[in-house]
Parts: structure tokens; C-alpha cells; sequence
């Protein structure tokens, strides 16, 4: 989950700061303009790992004695727990320990927080969705745990439940959580409701800006759950040592974080526990959230055993973080001219059964792509018997941008405007007060239309039953606490540490910007992802922030590392320190007599380090501030089938603002997967309940994400608009890809069918449906 | 219960284990071999992760019981590099990028070389069907598709 601090959304939107030719160490302003390594595909350093299996992510890492860990969850969607009986488990031959909410006691101290996530860990009085866990066991091996879980008896007294978004909002819903009164609202309401918060955002007086419209579009538009789906389940190991400290190994975007929350539920010191992150087999926000960490550690402390857990496809389907599914109003003014006069919008998210700020995201980047003088959104957090949300991609932008983008697209329609030009009349620009409230610094929305506008999809000829849609997408991104290793070695080659985990080949991408600093060939420099006992806290791999932010940090290291590296020059030179500087990977002496001097190169200073104090290292920790906001524009062509309503997305085209791309391959590889997962959400993807309030359909057979064969190439675009504050104009660029689709396909749906698609998925009885109504109201 | 003794041949090498009735191969390569190259995304042979060959037919190792191996031979992706040198497959897709997080690797690999052994020269439709048992999310398989085509066309010597 980003975690948006008041500073991380101030920092994006200052102007363009003065740039200084010689910045000190940890001078973050854009300094560097030209590049030797930054820019270029370099192969990545655990690519043959990788190809041969040998890498290691969560589930292939064992320890001696280790036992297996497995949870029963609750079958029903909302239950009140009477009684657990674990007494036949825990006497089964092989079992050595078995746990309830007991064995977790409340250390939170009043930490509202921190009690949910305890809460959704392990129900405590109430079993709040269908898959919340109830107890777990460890045993000697998978079958014995299997046989255990049918051993324990939880009395269980049903209550009423509510799914759905709509539903859950009406004053006769079933209370979710009755010691829930609406957040946000003056006065304070009387009454509990399902609504756990409700925000506000905007400026101008939007009753006004609809008075000056010529039209006004006005719709409800609603988007399904759906599901990260990363295809290495959650995994880890957890050993406790009788004298309390412990080790956690573990899939994570965020090792740091996951021990900080581990053990404050364990009750433990944070530097008692150690956490090593494994290789991630993809998380996009679901594995910034722990699930059952903290009940392979208390199986541990309690069997005095390592435990592993692994998730089922099921579980991670059942109980880890889905999105919010959505229902949200949209009202649109616009002038004939192609103003928007005024927009507005009440964004509705589910939240699971625990307060969240998925609504509050919604309504801050709903319209964060325009320029307008009248916005107003409210965002309203709303409670369901569904799991605990989490963060997936740009969390709750992408369906804020499909409700808004939708009505663009169709106020532009209506006012007989191209919807690019439309877009591009209203679209922000540096110096805009964005609808969230901070002004923008440079910024890429305009220049990512206009690319659109001339790119050769948007005129190539479209053939029968086929439409295009474009639409924007909006991301804050975000820096954050950071702190990295630089470590020279006898030979001259550097090693990196990290803090931030590698999600998608930012190792390659840090070891680059190292040696751009430096002046050294990239494969002089290998990245490592430390553990947390080796580096102080840093936040995790959220909000686009792993490359943007341990890129700067490792600059400021390199700095730091040059410093020392001159003044060992200096000192095998036997000059003053200002007669050395730092230039292509060498210590080049200036001034008078020193020009015979033969440069200095870093091999030559590593080698001599015994004799001149010792070790070289840089080090650098920070809040990484100013990640530059990040702009896309999607176009996309589809087909749809008007016997069964199947769509089939025949191109697909992303263009996107990177700040500075400093891995291309990469950047594009973040397009092109945000631009899949967004084209599985539009079209497929969605969390199917039932009547009894249970998933049906926690299986990748049932919840379909694309396959190879449902989708085309996906052309990239890579825009550099430098981000001021940071030293290379780095911007993050994982998530906003995801943005734009729903929106893109919508509107291409739309086209291609004739009929306006205000549900998510377009899935094909969703199409045939909208198309039979269509042609029955003979629209 | 009495476990089953089980001769195989995987990469090329003779094997033997015990595994219980229930056990999968996917489950004997990883817990009993310390073959951790496939992976279990599913269980259900819906992501592909676990691709294995068995006998020379692309197979996931979840559905197949670990005494079925009787007498048969597998191949994991342990065994696609001859020593050192890797599989053109295994270079070209760290080449093009064509991997992120990396944990559907092994599986599409397993898959790609069997859909390349079968036809050399596959259209980017066929490649996509092909691949079509091979959940990725990372990477939206653009990369993938095009490390197929260049390792197709490298190993026709064209």
C-alpha cells in the first residue's frame, strides 16, 4: 500500500528547482543531463538464476526440522465464533502445535491499525469473510496438518452478511462492524453504518460550473473485485529460538515492514527479529500485507520448531488482498467549445470488513489528469464481509479513471469533439491546481496526448464490429524512508545493498545508476537485496518507489564513496585534497605540478586501501522526498463478436512519462504488464459471490487472468519528462500503466458495439446484454 | 502408510525415491530432490508454473502422482543447460528481457522448447497458443513472445 505522507504529496507538484553543476552528496535536484550507462539494457544480474530454476523464492526455502503450517478458515462469510475445540487436533500423533486467536494476545495498544491486521491474521470473536482464518496447526508433514485441521470443532453462530458495494451502503445492510461510526463526517453521526470514512476533495464551486454548461453527463458506473494475481503464492518459513529472537524468510515487497508489524503482534523487540526476502514471484501491492507471517511464527514459538506455510491458490484468492470492487457517480460539465466547466464525482469502494483509504485514493486521482476550475469528489471507505483490501497497482485509480475517462469520452462524443483534442484543451499542465488540491511541477499528461494524437495507431483503418478508445491515467508515485550499502572491494568491483525488494529487475537498474555515478562498467557493480539485519528500515517496494528512491539513495552513497576515494588519492599522491577531482571512474590530480600525474583509477585506490585507512564505502539514508507524479496515455482497438459479446483487444498501444527511463527494457516491461493486468480487469477478472456470501470461483481456472493467446504485442512509448528532484529525473514507473485500460477498453467496447459499457468487466453476457437493450430501445 | 519406492530417470540421471500415494511429482522434485525449479502456483494445472516433461509430453506436475514416474524419464528446467552453456531459449529470454519477477520462468521455458521441438517454426498465434497453459502476470507476454521467435529462428540456423 502507498503510504501517502503529507510531504510525499507536496514534494511532487514544486516547480523545477535552479539545477547546481556541482551537487553536494545528498543534493537530490536533477543534476545530470547527458548518460554513459543510464539508458542502456544491460542483461540483468539474476537473469541466469532465474532461467535455470536456481533462484529462490518463498516456498523453495527449508530449514532443518521444519514442521508444515496450515490454517482453517471460516466457511461462512460472517459468523460469530462461539467455541473452538482444538483438544483432538493437538492429540494426533505428529501435531506439535496448534493455535487459536489465544495464542496471538493483543499487544497493539490501542493501535487501531495495527488491531485489524491483527484481526484479519486470526479472527478473534467474529469471522468477518468467507476464508478469514480461525486456527492453525504445524505438524511433521502436509498430511498429518490436512488430517489435523479436520480434527478441530468451531462452534459458529451465523450472521447476517452483506457483499455487495450498493447493497452494504443501504440503511437496512447488516452491520459490518457495529462500532463503526462514520470518520469525516461534522457532527459525528449517531448511528453505526457501513461506511467507514468519507473524504472530500476539490476546489471552485461546482454547482456553478454546471449552471455555465452546455451539457451535462451524468452516469453511475460500477467496477468488480479483483485479484493481484501473482502466481507464486504466499510463502514463508519462521523459526523461533528459545531465547526469543527469530528469523522470518519470506515472499515480501517489504521485508522492513513485515518485521515491524510481525512483531509488534508477537510482542517482540524489532531487532529481535530477522526478516530475509526471498525472491518475489510478483506481488503489485499483495504482498505488501502480512497474512499468516505472524502464525508461522506463533506455530514456531509454540512448537519451538521452524515452521513453513505456503498458501493455496485458494487461500490467496479466499483471503489475501483483493481490490475494492466499486460503484461510483460521475457528473460532467462542458461548454460547446470543449470546456469542462465543473466535474464531481462519489466514489464508493469496498474496503473488506476493515477501514481502509481505498475511496480516499479514488476521489484524490479522479481527476488528476485536468485542469478545471469547479471539482468536488467524495469518497466514501465501504465496509463488506469480502477479505481485508490491499494495494494492487495504483491502487483505486484505475476504476476512478474508468468512471471518469468513460464520461470524457462521452461528453467529447457529444459535443462533436476528437476526444484527444478534448482532452488535450483540459488537460493539467505545470502550475495546474491538481483536483486533489497541490499545484503541478512539469508534468507528462500533455505531451503523452499529443503523442497519442500522432502516433500511427490512432489513424491506422479499423475493419467491422471494431472500435478504438483512448483514455489518461494519473499516479502520485512515492519516495520514502530509504537507506543502502556501497561497499568498494579489494579488486575495485562494488557491491550494493539494498533495503527495497527487487520486483522487477531494479537491481540491474540501481547497479546502472552506481556506475553512471561512479564512472565505472555497469558489470563491475553487483546489487544485493540485504536482509533487515543488515540495513536500517526501508519502506517497501510500494508506490513505484524501489528504483525512484534506492537509485537516489545509492547516488548519495556513490558521492559519499567518491569523497573518500579522492582523499585516499590524495593521500598516495601526497597532495592537498582540492587538487583532486573525480572523472570517469578515476582521481585525476589539478593545480600546479600536478599535471605529470598519471590519473588514479578506482582499481588502483580499492588496491591500495590497506595502506591508506582502510575499507571504502559509501552509505546513504534518506526520506526520499519528491517522486515526481507520472502521467500515461493508453489507445487501444478491440473487436467484439455481436453473436456472443467476446472481446478481443487486436492493438494495444501505452505511452507513458518515465521521468528518466534508466533500464528501457524494463520500463517497457512495467507498460506492457500494467497494460495486461488492466486488459484482465476490463474484460474478464472479476470476484463472483454467491447468495451465502462465498467466493465462487477461487481458482485460476474460474478467475481467468489473460493468457498468452488473448492478448496482442503491446507497443510502448517512453516519454522523459525529467522529475526535478531527483538527481537523474528519475520518476517511478510500475503502477500508472494500470490505469489507463479500463477506461481505454471501455471507451474502444463502446465504439465497437454502439452502446456505453458502464460496468467492469466486459465480459462477454455483460456485452450481449448491453448491446440486446441497446438495440431494443432501438439506440 | 507405507511409502512407495519409485526408479525414475530425470535429466538424464538415474533416481530412486519413496514417496507416499498422495504425493505429486511436483511434490517429490521440490520437497524430496530439492528440485525447486518448477513451481506450484495452483495446484490445479491452471497456471503452468510446474511444466515438466514426462516421456517427451508437456505435463504439469501437480496432476501427476510421484509413483507415476515409474519408469519413465522427466526433464525440469534443471536440466535445460548442456554445463554451463544455456539454452538459447534461457539466453535469449534473459536477453530480451522477457522475464520480471521470474517465477513463471521455468514453466514457460519447459513449455517453449516443447512447442519449438515439435514445429521449428512457429507464427506468433502458434506461439501464443502454444504458451497459452503459462500464466504470467508480470510482463504481458509481448517480451516472451519475441524471446520465442529469436530462439526459434537461432535454432533453425537461419
Amino acid at each position: 500500500m502507498v503510504t501517502l505522507k503529507d510531504n510525499s504529496l507536496a514534494n511532487p507538484t514544486e516547480a523545477a528547482p535552479p539545477t547546481t553543476s556541482e551537487p553536494g552528496p545528498h543534493e537530490p535536484l536533477l543534476s545530470k543531463h547527458h548518460f554513459k550507462s543510464v539508458g542502456t539494457r544491460p542483461l540483468r544480474p539474476d537473469g541466469i538464476d532465474k532461467v535455470t530454476g536456481r533462484a529462490k523464492y518463498g516456498a523453495d526455502h527449508n530449514l532443518p526440522g521444519q514442521l508444515v503450517g496450515l490454517v482453517l478458515r471460516s466457511p461462512h462469510a460472517h459468523a460469530r465464533i462461539k467455541a473452538i475445540d482444538t483438544t483432538r487436533a493437538a492429540r494426533l500423533a505428529g501435531v506439535k502445535a496448534v493455535i487459536t486467536a489465544a495464542d496471538l494476545p493483543d499487544h497493539t495498544g490501542g493501535d487501531e491499525g495495527l488491531f485489524d491486521i491483527l484481526d484479519n491474521c486470526i479472527a478473534r470473536d467474529v469471522a468477518r469473510y468467507d476464508g478469514h482464518a480461525v486456527a492453525a496447526v504445524a505438524a511433521v508433514d502436509a498430511a498429518t496438518a490436512r488430517a489435523a485441521l479436520k480434527l478441530i470443532k468451531v462452534s459458529y453462530e451465523v450472521l447476517p452478511h452483506v457483499t455487495d458495494v450498493d447493497e452494504a451502503v443501504k440503511a437496512n445492510a447488516p452491520l459490518i462492524n457495529p462500532k463503526n461510526f462514520t470518520r469525516g463526517v461534522e457532527p459525528a453521526p449517531a448511528r453505526p453504518s457501513n461506511i467507514a470514512k468519507r473524504s472530500t476533495f476539490g476546489h471552485g464551486n461546482v454547482e456553478a460550473g454546471f449552471k455555465a454548461a452546455d451539457v451535462i453527463i451524468a452516469r453511475t458506473y460500477r467496477t468488480e473485485q479483483t485479484h493481484q494475481g501473482y502466481i507464486e503464492p504466499h510463502a514463508c518459513v519462521a523459526s523461533i529460538s528459545p531465547d526469543g529472537t527469530g528469523e522470518l524468510w519470506v515472499c515480501t515487497q517489504g521485508h522492513f515492514a513485515y518485521r515491524q508489524w510481525c512483531a509488534a503482534i508477537l510482542g517482540m523487540d524489532v531487532a529481535k527479529l530477522r526478516v530475509t526476502s526471498s525472491e518475489i514471484g510478483g506481488g503489485f501491492g499483495g504482498k505488501t500485507h502480512i497474512w499468516m507471517e505472524p502464525l508461522a511464527l506463533a506455530l514456531s514459538r509454540k512448537a519451538n520448531r521452524p515452521v513453513k506455510m505456503v498458501m493455496s491458490r485458494d487461500e490467496v484468492f479466499r483471503a489475501s488482498g483483493p481490490t475494492s470492487a466499486t460503484s461510483i457517480d460521475v457528473k460532467l460539465g462542458v461548454k460547446k467549445d470543449g470546456t469542462i466547466t465543473a466535474g464531481s464525482a462519489t466514489l464508493r469502494y469496498t474496503n473488506g470488513p476493515y477501514f481502509g483509504m481505498w475511496a480516499e485514493l479514488g476521489a484524490m486521482t479522479a481527476f488528476a489528469c485536468y485542469d478545471l476550475e469547479n471539482v468536488e469528489t467524495i469518497g466514501l471507505e465501504v465496509l463488506v464481509n469480502r477479505p481485508k483490501v490491499a494495494a494492487y497497482r495504483a491502487p483505486s485509480a484505475p476504476e476512478a479513471a474508468f468512471a471518469i475517462e468513460s464520461a470524457v469520452d462521452e461528453a467529447a462524443k457529444t459535443i462533436g469533439m476528437d476526444p484527444v483534442a478534448f482532452r488535450i484543451r483540459n488537460a493539467a499542465r505545470e502550475g495546474s491546481r491538481s483536483s486533489y488540491g497541490p499545484v503541478y511541477g512539469p508534468i507528462g499528461i500533455g505531451p503523452t496526448l499529443k503523442a497519442a494524437q500522432n502516433h500511427p495507431h490512432m489513424k491506422a483503418p479499423l475493419g467491422p464490429n471494431q472500435g478504438r478508445g483512448m483514455a489518461c491515467g494519473f499516479w502520485f508515485n512515492f519516495g520514502g524512508q530509504t537507506c543502502s550499502d556501497l561497499n568498494i572491494g579489494v579488486d575495485g568491483t562494488v557491491t550494493l545493498s539494498v533495503g527495497t525488494v527487487d520486483v522487477g529487475g531494479s537491481r540491474a537498474s540501481l547497479a546502472l545508476c552506481v556506475a553512471e555515478e561512479l564512472g565505472i562498467p555497469y558489470d563491475h557493480v553487483r546489487c544485493v537485496v540485504a536482509d533487515t539485519g543488515t540495513l536500517g528500515h526501508n519502506d517497501m517496494t510500494d508506490g513505484s518507489r524501489g528504483t525512484f528512491s534506492s537509485s537516489m539513495a545509492l547516488i548519495f552513497a556513490a558521492r559519499n564513496a567518491i569523497n573518500v576515494l579522492k582523499a585516499r588519492a590524495a593521500q598516495m599522491w601526497e597532495i592537498p585534497l582540492e587538487n583532486v577531482v573525480w572523472k570517469d571512474g578515476h582521481a585525476h590530480a589539478t593545480g600546479d605540478g600536478h599535471g605529470n600525474l598519471a590519473p588514479l583509477s578506482l582499481k588502483e585506490i580499492a588496491a591500495s586501501a590497506p595502506n591508506t585507512g582502510g575499507p571504502i564505502a559509501g552509505h546513504a539514508e534518506i526520506t526520499a522526498d519528491g517522486a515526481g507524479v507520472s502521467f500515461a496515455t493508453h489507445i487501444c482497438d478491440v473487436e467484439v463478436d455481436p453473436e456472443t459479446g467476446r472481446t478481443r483487444v487486436t492493438r494495444y498501444t501505452v505511452i507513458q512519462d518515465a521521468g528518466k527511463a534508466v533500464h528501457p527494457a524494463y520500463v517497457e516491461g512495467q507498460y506492457q504488464g500494467g497494460a495486461a493486468q488492466g486488459i484482465g480487469w476490463a474484460l474478464n477478472e472479476e470476484y463472483v459471490y454467491g447468495r451465502d456470501g462465498r467466493l465462487q470461483n477461487p481458482t485460476f481456472l474460474d478467475y481467468r487472468i489473460p493468457v498468452c493467446s488473448d492478448l496482442p504485442m503491446i507497443d510502448t512509448q517512453i516519454l522523459e519528462i525529467p522529475n526535478p528532484n531527483h538527481p537523474y529525473g528519475v520518476r517511478g514507473v510500475g503502477e500508472t500503466s494500470i490505469v489507463p485500460p479500463l477506461a481505454a477498453i471501455a471507451n474502444a467496447v463502446s465504439n465497437a458495439a454502439g452502446v456505453r459499457m458502464t460496468h467492469i468487466p466486459m465480459s462477454p453476457p455483460r456485452v450481449l446484454a448491453a448491446m440486446t437493450s441497446a438495440d431494443k430501445l432501438g439506440v | 502408510m507405507a511409502g512407495i519406492h519409485v526408479k525414475t530417470t530425470i535429466n538424464g540421471d538415474a533416481v530412486e525415491f519413496i514417496c507416499q500415494p498422495e504425493e505429486t511429482l511436483l511434490d517429490v522434485l521440490r520437497n524430496r530432490l530439492g528440485l525447486t525449479g518448477a513451481k506450484e502456483g495452483c495446484g490445479t494445472g491452471d497456471c503452468g508454473a510446474c511444466s515438466v516433461m514426462v516421456d517427451d509430453r508437456l505435463t504439469c506436475s501437480c496432476l501427476v502422482l510421484g509413483a507415476e514416474a515409474e519408469g519413465r524419464s522427466v526433464e525440469t528446467v534443471e536440466g535445460m543447460a548442456r554445463g554451463s552453456e544455456l539454452h538459447p531459449l534461457q539466453r535469449l529470454f534473459i536477453e530480451h528481457a522477457a522475464l520480471q519477477c521470474g517465477v513463471c520462468t521455468p514453466g514457460v521455458l519447459i513449455a517453449a522448447r516443447a512447442l519449438l521441438e515439435k514445429n521449428p517454426n512457429p507464427s506468433e498465434e502458434e506461439i501464443r497458443f502454444g504458451l497459452a497453459g503459462n500464466l504470467c502476470r508480470c510482463t504481458g507476454y509481448d517480451k516472451i513472445v519475441r524471446a520465442v521467435q529469436a530462439a526459434a529462428q537461432e535454432m533453425r540456423g537461419a
